[in-house]
């Protein structure tokens, strides 16, 4: 198919730490479509961040390391590519945004000069050029007074502009997939409703396929078309967004949505999914989640389920939908 | 009149910006400005607000864990404000405070059980014995075990350390519990674990909260009323169901309206505010939202709003509201 963007397959990343290869991410797969806002959802140490990492090569290695897998995009397999093709493409084709935008902008250059830095290797263009794209860059995040603004550092903005400012990095280059690691984690809630209404705009208007990786399935539901649930490092349930959070099928999932206070039912208690989150190193060879799920069968400790499909392009990993 | 558990009138924190080479000082943070509301025997005040809008402060200054620049905090009718250091400290035995990050409010080098009879050494409660008794009934109270109480706090997880630093807070059967954003730092699983253990414990020992977050949906789960904060100042207070449902004050409406829902399905009318909260250094004059403010009018620019009652319980300030 040549509408699939990205895919990943199979893959496996290991940590290398004093208590030996700890795995972070176990056989993870999944794809986007040109366009596409994909979600993926999970809670602290559950791999998001590292799978997202590791599409642009950018796992810290050693301690990290890709053990199996393929990421393919556009066809081409990034793991073997050479570190000078990934830099062609980093930036380019790929751009990522982090959670934190002090400290991925750096503190001793001028705004302008960090956006212009992308553009001129990429597209060499002359400084002028470049100026003019990044002040036309800023225009279409929003910032006021751009002209301004590309003389200023990054200490000199709000936590809310600064964000808009790698964002308007990032879509410098027209990439034609964007990561976001938790780009409104940071941000208030009236901040964080500008963010995203700023990315659904560039989606549609640039056509750029969107990866997010948040644990708020609150951000999940404005924003993405399909959800990846992970836990413990495996995909534990995906598809559309409105299966997952109106019909979701693993334990897992439902214990999630559950926990959120819910404002138009309010309940009493809310629902707590017992336990705690295993660490990479304590999961067993059954279902991960076994050891919190109410409904856990002797079997799920035992061995680990399958992703199947529950209803088209639903899928679940869980021995009570197989 | 029936007497009031909590209450707190113009409450002000002003934290001066020196400068210069002579360390003069060449403005103020209006981080509290003006701050009054009361809290009832047993129920949950929720305060709310982005960041920097002055709610940790409030809480803070509450317990004079910094004081207070101007106002008057009463607690079972007994003025708090005036009291000296010693006295005060003696009160905190009414009044605890749980901390966001469970990770820096815990003392790495000691173990649970020191942590947890550490306020009863500072109060003088007890001999060893009953001392290392009271530890085990308030391991068990909050979820854990007496196995649990050698361990250090690196041993623990995030929710678990929450529960420790809950159990320290009750260690001296407080009344009164400032909580700043206890949950905020947990992933939602673990969160919902500790905000029902913060409803149980208040029916068990009839505790009153200050429940002070970020999270507007937490808030309104485990709250009765509900302030709303922006820049050092207390725009709205009503009962949580009201607040929720009419909002009145452009700022909740908009900061309401902002809050994405688990929910594909529910789609509302989004109010998206324009530019950022200006700098609490410089804080606009007028009611200190106008600058953001869709139904701005010309004396909101000038006079700033109280806040007035303008249905019953609800408290707003706002120059819509008022009665010409």
């Amino acid at each position: 198919m040549t509408d699939k963007l990205l895919e990943v397959k199979g893959l496996r990343i290991h940590f290398l730490t004093e208590q030996g290869e700890i795995p972070a991410v176990d056989e993870v797969d999944l794809e986007i479509k040109k366009g596409e806002i994909l979600g993926i959802v999970g809670e602290s140490g559950c791999g998001k961040s590292v799978t997202s990492l590791s599409i642009m090569k950018l796992v810290p290695s050693p301690p990290g390391k890709i053990v199996e897998g393929a990421i393919l995009f556009k066809g081409e397999d990034l793991i073997s590519a050479s570190e000078k093709r990934l830099r062609q493409i980093r930036g380019k084709e790929i751009a990522m945004i982090f959670q934190e935008p002090m400290t991925s902008l750096n503190p001793v250059y001028t705004i302008g000069n960090q956006i212009r830095e992308t553009v001129k290797l990429h597209h060499r263009y002359s400084k002028k050029k470049a100026n003019q794209h990044a002040i036309d860059m800023l225009k279409k995040v929003g910032i006021p007074r751009p002209e301004q603004i590309i003389h200023e550092y990054p200490h000199q903005l709000s936590g809310g502009m600064r964000q808009r400012v790698m964002i308007a990095m990032a879509m410098s280059c027209d990439p034609e997939l964007l990561i976001a690691d938790e780009p409104t984690t940071a941000l208030d809630v009236t901040i964080q409703a500008q963010i995203l209404d700023l990315m659904r705009e560039l989606n549609q208007s640039q056509g750029t396929a969107i990866m997010l990786i948040t644990h708020d399935l609150g951000v999940v539901a404005e924003l993405c078309d399909r959800v990846i649930v992970m836990y413990a490092g495996k995909v534990v349930e995906q598809g559309g967004v409105r299966a997952i959070l109106k019909n979701p099928q693993h334990p897992y999932t439902k214990g999630l949505i559950q926990s959120i206070p819910h404002w138009n039912n309010q309940r009493e208690r809310l629902y707590s999914i017992p336990g705690n989150v295993p660490t990479p190193g304590e999961w067993g060879n059954g279902c991960r989640f076994a050891p919190r799920c109410e409904l856990a069968m002797n079997k799920c400790l035992k061995q680990m389920p399958e992703l199947t499909e529950v209803e088209l392009a639903h899928h679940s990993r869980c021995w009570l939908s197989s | 009149m029936v007497q009031t558990f909590f209450q707190v009138e113009n409450l002000k924190k002003y934290f001066p910006i020196r400068g210069g080479i002579l360390g003069r000082e060449m403005g103020v943070v209006r981080a509290v400005d003006d701050v009054t509301f009361s809290i009832k025997k047993g129920e949950t005040l929720g305060l709310v607000g982005e960041s920097g809008c002055g709610k940790s402060t409030t809480g803070r200054a509450l317990l004079r864990l910094i004081e207070p620049t101007a106002g008057r905090i009463s607690f079972e009718g007994k003025e708090i404000t005036s009291l000296s250091q010693e006295e005060m400290r003696k009160m905190r035995r009414d009044m605890q405070m749980v901390f966001q990050d469970p990770f820096a409010s815990l003392n790495p080098r000691h173990t649970v059980e020191r942590i947890l009879e550490e306020p009863l050494i500072v109060h003088g409660i007890g001999d060893r014995k009953e001392r290392k008794k009271r530890v085990r009934e308030l391991l068990d109270v909050v979820g854990l075990t007496a196995y649990h109480a050698k361990r250090y706090p690196h041993q623990f997880s995030g929710g678990q350390r929450q529960r420790i630093v809950i159990a320290r807070a009750l260690a001296l059967n407080p009344k009164l519990i400032i909580a700043d954003e206890p949950v905020s730092a947990l992933d939602v699983s673990i969160q919902a674990q500790v905000l029902n253990l913060l409803q149980d414990l208040q029916k068990e020992f009839q505790l009153t909260y200050l429940f002070i977050a970020h999270d507007l949906s937490v808030v309104k789960h485990i709250s009765d009323r509900v302030g709303v904060m922006y820049l050092g100042r207390l725009i709205e207070l009503a009962e949580k169901k009201i607040l929720y449902q009419y909002p009145r004050h452009p700022y909740t409406q908009a900061l309401l309206s902002s809050v994405p829902f688990p929910d594909p399905d529910y789609k509302k009318e989004r109010i998206i505010l324009q530019g950022d909260v200006p700098s609490p250094a410089n804080v606009p004059q007028g009611c200190a939202f106008h600058t953001r403010c869709s139904l701005v009018m010309e004396r909101c620019k000038t006079q700033r709003p109280e806040l007035k009652e303008s249905g019953p319980g609800h408290f707003v300030a706002c120059h819509l509201y008022d009665k010409i």
